[in-house]
């Protein structure tokens, strides 16, 4: 199955890669949400998969009895997820204050206005 | 002595509060920190004679075998006293040549941080540390020149020293980084002792070049010999002190503490015989081309220490005495004539030669002080001067054939540079009184101190030149040339050196009487050359660069975020599978079971991200991104991460949630690339996916390495009380991320919060 994700998880980056490249800075903001998701999943995978066996330890044991998946990797993607929130809210509220501002969501016309 | 150093810079620092206390006095003040270096180094001298040499051990970066070891045998000496002694004298002037000058303190710190560099630079017996100072005497130089920075020539032409002087600078290091590599040490007195092993090594020519080149730039050889002349807007001491007595000799210490190590070898001597056989003769010529004192002085002083060079080139010991004594002379008769050039400068208000007569009348001891400097530049007896041109005529009378080349150029260069001697000297004195722009009036003390003891000095050691015999001998030894005592005397008697400089003496006066008509010749006919000369090859250079940097500048830093992404994602994509292919070769396709479910939930994954790309409707897109956001919670479900899970289902919700209420209120989509911007980029998405994809193949078919996890999952339950494994890493063994992550969130809140409530205030205005 990894290597089925790790396929899958090329595509989620060639089409964050694509967004990126867009004029529109909508488009670069739905990029932005693709790659932050495609990085979260390729941390996720390369750890390896286990089926059935999230990290718990049962009552009364002081260690899991069976092997389980690997709780570290689980807890960077989970701090990297919340992250990824902010960053992508903070994103949306500085285009749309953008929009408010400059008028445009091409990319190209909004350097004019440094000049 | 490190702490004398040390001491001076601190100094310097203290200087603008100094001057706020005591005022003008300041210059004064400060002349007694050289002048208790100089008494220190004139009670080192005994230790010295007996054959001792100091050393005075300080480790400064020990790691990386940098110290601030100072060694003082003789060359050290020698120079160390050069540099506090005129050092003394100049300070002194200053204090009459810049007095009430606003900008006097700005002066002093910078005057006593380069003295201090310049010692450093003589004492040093460390290679890095001797680079530092090195560089520190560029600089303070620069800002020196610049002194006068409301002049945009005094800008432009230290702007064009530190070019020149900062650029062979990079050189040396180079050099030096190589001398160390071959010599297998950073200590001079260690290199010294290995010299054949480095004129064998591989890398010794490419050492020699760049430590000449730094040494050439420095000491102004041709063909970078341009910027001192230019350097001369600096105010007069800093030229009679940096630019003539002790700076652009740093140069020629350095040649001279090399020798031991570099020289002897074919090369040198071809390189430092022609480089400072041609800065001799275009010195001499150039002089003559003047009419400015100070530039005629400038132009002399790159004949003199093209002088040097070329008896450094020679290497023979008579050859290395003689360039010891040239350069005591030097320093002494260059120092006073720059001096007095000032002394006229602040009395006439100019400094044309032409325009100035007579002023013997009016400056009765500015006159014989710059005769007796004059008589030591032309070389005539009883002056120092005079030792060194017939020790130096000596020393090319002993080596075959090309000593005789070398000697009618020396000859002819001693015959010009009689001639700028006469020049100087009389120009300004004899004749009639003419009007110059100020009326002369008498001088003060301060000002003559310095030049008349340099002067009576050049007579003083001419009489009795060997006063310096010790000196020498212990230099020479010291620079790996033990042997009988040198023994200098006033009159040599008849011979081969003193027909030369007869022969000398009769150019010199041919000259002089035709100078007038031979200047306009001079100036008219050199014109073309000069159009083409180095410092017009080194402009246009420097133009180029800007221009190069202006044109990369606006391809690559052209302001599209574009741009700059496909420029470092084709870089990564080159090197990252470059590394791939050469370090890793064959990839094994990790072989792993699947299932029909988790298959179809990976391609919804997959299928959302595509549709996100191609939709035109705001809504369709945001709809894809949440089937993909939710397949990606369904695959952290399948393989056992029900935190992720959640956490995902949340935030995408939120997402949605966000983007609807935001993005809909942003313009609809439009097609705003050509075609073929849209399969370019779509190439280096799929370039930069398949690499993704291959490296993630390739992490996963390698071994596992043992993990940190396997701690955390042993230790959660008995360290962090939790049965929760990723909680317990969250808020327990990596609790600081965890904070880190909750600061992040409270920073774009507060953001958002901010962006939002500035719009809500501009609305209430409007």
């Amino acid at each position: 199955m990894e290597a089925v994700l790790a396929v899958i998880i090329g595509i989620l980056f060639a089409a964050a890669i694509y967004m990126l490249l867009r004029r529109s800075i909508v488009k670069l903001v739905i990029g932005l949400m693709l790659l932050s998701n495609a990085a979260n999943l390729l941390v996720f995978v390369t750890a390896g998969l286990e089926r059935a066996a999230p990290p718990l330890v049962p009552r009364g044991l002081s260690a899991p009895a069976t092997p389980v998946a690997d709780p570290l990797p689980q807890a960077l993607v989970l701090t990297a997820i919340v992250i990824s929130f902010g960053v992508l809210s903070f994103a949306v509220v500085l285009v749309r204050r953008a929009w408010e501002l400059v008028r445009t969501d091409d990319l190209d016309h909004m350097q004019d206005t440094d000049r | 002595m490190q702490l004398a150093l040390l001491t001076g810079f601190v100094m310097a620092a203290l200087v603008p509060l100094l001057h706020r206390w005591i005022g003008a006095r300041t210059a004064l003040l400060l002349a007694a920190l050289p002048a208790a270096i100089f008494i220190w180094l004139m009670t080192q001298w005994s230790a010295l004679a007996a054959g001792e040499v100091l050393v005075l051990e300080q480790a400064w970066v020990p790691a990386l075998d940098v110290n601030l070891t100072f060694r003082v045998d003789g060359l050290a000496w020698l120079f160390a006293m050069l540099i506090s002694g005129i050092g003394v004298l100049v300070l002194v002037y200053t204090a009459g040549y810049l007095r009430g000058h606003v900008d006097l303190p700005r002066f002093l710190v910078v005057f006593i941080a380069f003295m201090m560099s310049m010692l450093g630079l003589v004492l040093a017996d460390n290679l890095v540390t001797l680079f530092v100072f090195w560089e520190l005497t560029s600089i303070t130089s620069y800002l020196l020149i610049g002194f006068r920075h409301t002049d945009p020539l005094a800008r432009q032409s230290a702007l064009q020293s530190l070019m020149v002087t900062a650029g062979g600078g990079l050189a040396l290091l180079a050099g030096f980084v190589l001398l160390a590599q071959a010599g297998d040490s950073w200590s001079l007195a260690e290199l010294a002792t290995r010299g054949e092993a480095i004129r064998d090594h591989a890398l010794y020519l490419p050492l020699l070049v760049g430590v000449l080149i730094g040494a050439f730039t420095k000491s102004a050889q041709f063909p970078f010999h341009f910027w001192l002349p230019n350097a001369m807007v600096a105010p007069t001491p800093v030229s009679a002190y940096l630019h003539s007595a002790t700076m652009v000799k740093a140069g020629i210490y350095l040649m001279a503490r090399l020798h031991p190590a570099l020289g002897g070898s074919a090369t040198w001597t071809l390189v430092l015989g022609l480089v400072g056989g041609m800065t001799m003769l275009v010195g001499a010529v150039m002089a003559l081309r003047q009419t400015n004192l100070k530039l005629m002085l400038a132009y002399s002083t790159v004949m003199a220490l093209g002088t040097m060079t070329l008896l450094l080139g020679v290497g023979t010991r008579a050859a290395v005495a003689a360039c010891l004594v040239f350069l005591l002379a030097h320093a002494l008769y260059k120092g006073a004539l720059f001096l007095v050039a000032g002394i006229l400068d602040v009395m006439t208000g100019t400094l044309d030669i032409t325009t100035m007569g007579g002023l013997r009348r009016v400056l009765p001891w500015t006159a014989p002080t710059a005769a007796v400097a004059a008589l030591s530049l032309a070389g005539l007896p009883p002056m120092l001067g005079f030792v060194a041109k017939e020790a130096l005529f000596d020393a090319l009378l002993e080596i075959g054939p090309w000593g005789w080349v070398a000697l009618v150029a020396a000859t002819t260069a001693a015959g010009l540079t009689l001639a700028v001697a006469a020049i100087v000297a009389i120009r300004p004195f004899f004749g009639p009184l003419r009007d110059t722009p100020r009326r002369p009036r008498g001088t003060p003390p301060a000002l003559l101190v310095g030049p008349a003891l340099l002067a009576a000095l050049s007579l003083l050691t001419g009489v009795a030149p060997g006063l310096f015999d010790e000196l020498v001998t212990i230099t020479l030894a010291g620079l790996g040339m033990p042997g009988e005592r040198v023994h200098l005397v006033p009159w040599h008697g008849f011979g081969g050196p003193l027909a030369l400089s007869f022969a000398g003496l009769v150019l010199g006066l041919l000259v002089f009487r035709a100078w007038d008509r031979l200047r306009d010749g001079l100036v008219v006919g050199l014109e073309p050359l000069v159009a083409r000369g180095p410092e017009v090859w080194h402009s246009a250079m420097g133009w180029r660069t800007l221009q190069l940097a202006a044109w990369q500048t606006r391809v690559l830093q052209n302001g599209h975020i574009r741009t700059y992404l496909v420029t470092t994602l084709l870089a990564w994509l080159a090197l990252v599978g470059h590394a791939l292919v050469v370090r890793h070769g064959a990839l094994s396709w990790p072989v792993s079971a699947w299932q029909a479910h988790e298959v179809m939930v990976a391609g919804l994954m997959a299928a959302g991200a595509m549709t996100a790309c191609v939709m035109r409707s705001r809504l369709a897109a945001v709809a894809a991104l949440g089937s993909m956001g939710f397949s990606i919670a369904l695959t952290f479900v399948l393989f056992s991460a029900p935190d992720l899970a959640i956490t995902q289902l949340l935030v995408e919700t939120l997402t949605v949630v966000l983007l609807a209420l935001v993005l809909f209120r942003l313009p609809h989509f439009t097609v705003l690339s050509s075609p073929l911007e849209r399969l370019r980029d779509l190439g280096v998405a799929v370039l930069v996916g398949g690499l993704i994809t291959t490296l993630m193949l390739a992490v996963l078919g390698s071994e596992r390495l043992p993990r940190i996890s396997d701690y955390m999952v042993a230790n959660g339950q008995p360290l962090g009380h939790g049965h929760n494994l990723v909680n317990v890493i969250l808020v327990d063994f990596r609790a600081l991320d965890t904070l880190g992550e909750v600061i992040v969130l409270a920073l774009a809140a507060s953001g958002v919060y901010a962006m939002l409530c500035f719009r809500a205030e501009e609305a209430g205005h409007g």
